[in-house]
């Protein structure tokens, strides 16, 4: 009987020290995060990812940065003056130090660009962007090739670099600039930026260490987090459970299901942002005759449900789209909203001669968007009603963008996030005729063509005045509305979750990148 | 013996090749890992060029013979997320694993043992068919869930209100059904003790511990049911033997019987098996250490194929080929001492 005894003995004590474990304390100014992903590198140029990005802010400062409502605002450069068509004139901040110590001044931001103009990834983003010179210590001109609307646009992913920290040869002989791929370079180990946190520990997929730069230069900031820890959690049952037993403070990408458990939570709040990402399916006018008439393009449009999708299937997590570009962006023409009529779908296959229907071929990625595979699966029975025959193969993210791109199927899931926060980059690579030449077109399955809408943008891209640019977008925008180039979704929205005294709200904007050096704790 | 070994040792060597080119052969099938390593708008030619330095435009048996070449100096190729030689990741990723593992071994040994003897010795009292049933129901409930109900009630915590607030039985019921939550739901926790290299250890520090419990609970909570079970079944049959019987006849004390005579002959099937299933539970790490972020292999490993990171996947698959061939040596080995009817090396005694 003793032998009962112990083991009842041992199963209380298992039931004992579960609950009476005491919680974790962690002293008010620390942010532990738990992120889907950490930095890929802290080399900023060597891969253009969000995750970077988010790297990017919290040790480096841009020359201006996004608001919420996309405005423009002064960081390390204050003002900003068009000298001449091709030109501009930027200040810069006086008084601003690197992690190093290193002063800031114009030749940093000289190197930085020519440094992005190397870059795989920004070499395609800066081709606009002939040179820079310093003027004097704080002053900068950069020239572009051609009249250019969107520099700002691009200022915002100028991070200055500390060039003297970053210059010269490491022990055994590469150079500290150097940009390697997926290599191990000076600059993806060692960080010196002017961000207000500098990074002191960092093992990749386990964790992320930062402290408060001390010597910061926005005092103004009222910023007091003085101590980040960011772990990636990518199981997304995970995070939301980290966030709700208090293991972290904040979360980004709660996912749909999960959305009003942390709504609910007593210890945390959920906070969501309309989003930029537009999710749409694009047809193979190459491999399905049908869809080279407009009419049945138009058909498949109407018998889609945005709405439906974006209500049940998203949970109210997305935005109901008509057109590439978000609110907020130049070119969001607010005409064009999701025209859904299953009657007149049908109508219009039956003028096309298609009544009958046809059979056709989809793929969709299953772990690249919110809830991918689930809307694929919705867009086919939709399409079922108008008699087309959908066979969906849906595949991890790093199977599905070589099959993207043999183009072997007749229906392609694709979402975008224009780089440059602008209407024109959707067009230029989702719509363009392919040219392979000057690469735009790039992201084109369906081989889809229309030079009177490429006229309009490329003529966009040049136009200087801005009110007219964006005229001459929303113009496109309801071209291809009409033409049906792309059949868009939604705007897939962005949810955070905080426990509760992390004012998050203020911070977070729809480029998914929070400014936590001027998050407040109040606990 | 030494026969023997270096015959293991042969295995180990052809494991390791045949993983290898099998692992090879499917790499285009993984995916593309450049996709992952550049934004989506880096034009094809930008592309190309980092293909073609990593030298995955060359065909399948250049690639092979450059890395079977550089694989025979103990150089295992860069993995292309962490920038490192993969043999470098996988050591650091190791100790995480191993002390998982060895975890919920603890935790398997401490409760099979005396449970499964237990219900082969009082095969009809009702805590034994408690037993019986909480197994069944363990063995059916998968890895994942597991984790995530114990999350759920001991990490964030249940509120029962079941029953009536208002009485003192109610509240008192309700406060003991209910969870308060505050174990760590993931990772391994910041106060890790330096061991030696790549080794820190959670099992030295209370917080440490309190890290480990939960997925190890869930990693055991597979293999448990399954030794319960087994050591029940082994223990009846061998309580139903002549040499038991004839020990009782001679009135040899009940528990002597039950501890020395039988559970000896009891445990040489589980040691095979064991050894077997530690091997598998490495394989169960995957799910564990995914669903608490604890950053061992297993991790380590879904993170490398949803990157379709090449040389780190090859790595890793080997050095698991390895941990099966050494962990079925080593049961070979302990089988030896503990029957020594049994001959290694399959001669004749």
């Amino acid at each position: 009987m003793t032998f009962k005894k112990t083991l009842l003995a041992s199963v209380i004590g298992a039931a004992v020290v579960g609950t009476t474990m005491l919680p974790m304390t962690a002293s008010a100014e620390t942010l532990r995060i738990g992120y889907s992903a950490d930095p890929e590198t802290l080399d900023i140029h060597e891969q253009l990812s969000g995750g970077m990005l988010r790297l990017s802010h919290l040790a480096f400062d841009p020359l201006v940065r996004w608001t919420k409502d996309f405005q423009f605002e002064p960081r390390l450069a204050t003002e900003w003056e068009q000298v001449d068509e091709t030109t501009t004139r930027m200040t810069l901040r006086e008084g601003v130090t690197f992690h190093s110590g290193n002063e800031f001044t114009a030749k940093d931001v000289v190197w930085t660009i020519e440094r992005l103009k190397e870059s795989p990834d920004y070499r395609a983003i800066f081709e606009p962007v002939a040179s820079a010179a310093a003027v004097d210590d704080y002053t900068v001109e950069i020239t572009t090739t051609e009249p250019y609307p969107l520099l700002l646009n691009l200022a915002t992913y100028i991070f200055p670099m500390d060039s003297e920290f970053y210059t010269g040869e490491t022990e055994d002989g590469n150079e500290k600039a150097e940009i390697v791929k997926a290599g191990n370079s000076f600059a993806s180990r060692n960080v010196s930026g002017t961000g207000p946190f500098i990074v002191t520990d960092r093992r990749q997929g386990v964790r992320v260490d930062f402290e408060r730069f001390e010597d910061y230069w926005d005092t103004e900031s009222e910023g007091n987090v003085s101590k980040i820890v960011l772990t990636p959690i990518a199981e997304n049952a995970s995070r939301v459970a980290a966030l709700l037993s208090g293991g972290v403070d904040f979360i980004d990408a709660v996912p749909p299901n999960d959305l009003d458990r942390v709504r609910e939570a007593d210890n945390a709040s959920l906070v969501e942002v309309d989003g930029t990402r537009i999710i749409g399916f694009q047809m193979n006018e190459e491999r399905v005759e049908a869809f080279q008439d407009a009419r049945v393009r138009q058909a498949v449009d109407l018998a889609i449900n945005q709405e439906g999708i974006a209500d049940r299937l998203m949970r109210g997590f997305a935005t109901p789209a008509g057109q590439f570009s978000p609110e907020g962006y130049s070119g969001h023409n607010p005409d064009l909203v999701p025209r859904y009529d299953v009657e007149r779908a049908k109508a219009l296959m039956a003028e096309a001669g298609y009544e009958e229907g046809f059979s056709v071929d989809m793929i969709a990625p299953n772990n690249r968007y919110v809830n991918d595979a689930q809307i694929a699966q919705a867009v086919a029975n939709m399409l079922a009603q108008i008699n087309i025959n959908v066979n969906l193969r849906t595949m991890p993210l790093a199977q599905y963008w070589p099959e993207y791109d043999t183009r072997e199927s007749d229906m392609a899931m694709i979402g975008w996030h224009a780089d440059t926060e602008d209407t024109a980059n959707f067009f230029q690579y989702l719509s363009f005729c392919i040219d392979e030449e000057t690469g735009v077109g790039q992201y084109n399955y369906g081989s889809y063509c229309n030079e009177e809408i490429d006229a309009l943008v490329t003529a966009a891209d040049s136009e200087t005045d801005l009110e007219k640019r964006n005229e001459m977008l929303s113009e496109a925008e309801a071209m291809l509305y009409e033409d049906v180039g792309y059949i868009t979704l939604h705007w897939q929205n962005l949810a955070y979750g905080a426990a509760n005294g992390i004012e998050i709200e203020p911070v977070v904007n729809a480029l998914d990148f929070p400014y936590l050096g001027d998050l407040v704790i109040n606990r | 013996m030494i026969a023997f070994l270096i015959k293991r040792l042969m295995h180990a060597v052809l494991v390791m090749f045949v993983i290898s080119v099998l692992a090879f052969a499917i790499q285009d099938n993984l995916g593309d890992p450049v996709q992952q390593m550049v934004g989506q708008s880096v034009p094809e030619s930008e592309r190309e060029a980092i293909r073609e330095r990593l030298g995955l435009n060359d065909s399948f048996l250049v690639q092979y013979v450059r890395f079977a070449k550089n694989a025979v100096q103990g150089d295992f190729g860069d993995s292309y997320f962490y920038r490192e030689p993969a043999l470098e990741v996988i050591a650091r990723h190791l100790p995480a694993t191993l002390e998982l593992v060895f975890a919920a071994t603890l935790i398997i040994v401490i409760f099979s043992v005396p449970i499964g003897v237990y219900s082969a010795i009082k095969p009809r009292s009702p805590l034994s068919r408690l037993f019986m049933g909480a197994s069944i129901i363990g063995i059916s409930i998968p890895v994942f869930l597991t984790a995530i109900l114990l999350i759920q009630i001991f990490s964030i915590g249940i509120t029962i209100t079941l029953f009536p607030e208002s009485t003192s039985w109610g509240a008192w019921l309700n406060g003991l059904l209910s969870t308060e939550g505050n174990m760590p739901s993931f990772g391994r926790g910041y106060n890790l003790v330096h061991v030696v290299g790549h080794w820190d250890t959670n099992l030295a520090t209370w917080n440490g511990l309190q890290h480990l419990v939960l997925p190890a609970v869930s990693l055991a909570s597979i293999m448990l049911p399954l030794f319960i079970r087994l050591i029940r079944a082994e223990m009846m049959e061998v309580l139903q033997s002549e040499y038991v019987k004839y020990a009782r006849a001679k009135g040899i004390s009940m528990r002597r019987v039950y501890f020395v005579h039988a559970l000896k002959n009891t445990m040489l099937p589980v040691i095979t098996v064991g050894g077997v299933q530690i091997g598998t539970m490495v394989a169960y790490t995957i799910l564990t250490e995914t669903v608490f972020q604890w950053p061992g292999m297993g991790l380590m490993f879904l993170d490398a194929i949803n990157r379709a990171d090449i040389p780190l996947i090859v790595t890793y698959l080997m050095i698991v080929g390895v941990i099966f061939v050494v962990t079925n040596t080593i049961v070979d080995l302990i089988y030896g001492f503990v029957n020594p009817t049994v001959k290694l090396t399959g001669k004749p005694a």
